[in-house]
């Protein structure tokens, strides 16, 4: 099934910020608990056929979100999102980081900030999305240590699958 | 002599060149200008972002501009390429659950 909602994903190297826009055929209300509650988190965040684990979850200010994503074959690769500002329904900021499964954050690896806005688009949901790295330098330490993790190799094969299965 | 990208970027001093000559190329002056560290100094970080393959040397008559790798740039880009297929999936598995959802609620 392919749609027409709107899709914008635009990196600028100048301010290190990606941002992502994306239209839901969805009340506000619903996107946004998709957003934040972690059963409904679980269901969609890792891209298959990684699935999501939360270890634990308190979405308010100062909270945060234990998560790993894992392969299928078991790997997991681990993740600790900090909540910093929330104001339902309209927005809320984190500040990520690579963590270990106890939840130790990799102090060798570098944090973005994160802001993610929902506004009305009818009766649809506009949620935008704006990551901001320190430094361009920042984004190629995440890149180096995606590709080691082998996460971009898996998500290469995936896309291999879905064309041979396409064709 | 060939060095590592962590290498690179592992001092602040080096993070900060990089961001500097990251928006346009610069010579070694001009990019001193930005810093409290001798001259010297600066020649050693740039001496090492070059042996790293990350800035190249560019002469526009007597001058020497420093400016950021193109091919390292084209790595952030096919990781950009990882990240939008990344988001465009969980997207589409949020679509899912957003309809899932909305057909019990009917």
């Amino acid at each position: 099934m392919k749609n027409n909602l709107q899709f914008d994903f635009i990196a600028d190297k100048e301010k290190n910020t990606l941002t992502i826009r994306r239209e839901f055929l969805a009340g506000r209300q619903l996107v946004w608990d998709c957003y934040t509650k972690r059963e409904l988190l679980n269901r969609w965040f890792a891209p298959k056929p990684l699935t999501t684990k939360t270890k634990s979850m308190d979405f308010r200010e100062g909270g945060h979100w234990h998560y790993a994503m894992v392969e299928p074959g078991g790997t997991e690769y681990w993740g600790w999102t900090e909540y910093v500002k929330i104001k339902p329904i309209d927005y809320y900021t984190t500040l990520d980081a690579f963590s270990n499964a106890e939840g130790e954050i990799n102090k060798d690896m570098p944090r973005a900030d994160w802001r993610i806005n929902f506004t009305d688009k009818g009766k649809n949901t506009l949620v935008e999305t704006i990551v901001t790295y320190q430094s361009l330098a920042d984004l190629e330490k995440v890149i180096q240590m995606g590709m080691e993790q082998g996460m971009m190799a898996t998500l290469e094969k995936l896309d291999e699958l879905l064309l041979s299965i396409n064709k | 002599m060939r060095r590592d990208i962590f290498q690179a970027i592992a001092d602040p001093t080096r993070r900060a060149i990089i961001a500097l000559i990251a928006v346009q190329s610069m010579t070694p002056n001009a990019i001193a200008e930005h810093f409290d560290t001798t001259r010297q100094a600066v020649s050693k970080h740039l001496k090492i972002l070059t042996e790293c393959d990350l800035v190249n040397q560019e002469y526009q008559g007597r001058e020497i501009y420093y400016q950021l790798e193109i091919n390292k740039m084209k790595e952030i880009d096919k990781w950009l390429e990882q990240f939008r297929k990344i988001w465009e999936k969980r997207f589409d598995q949020l679509d899912k659950l957003l309809s899932t959802i909305k057909k019990r609620k009917k």
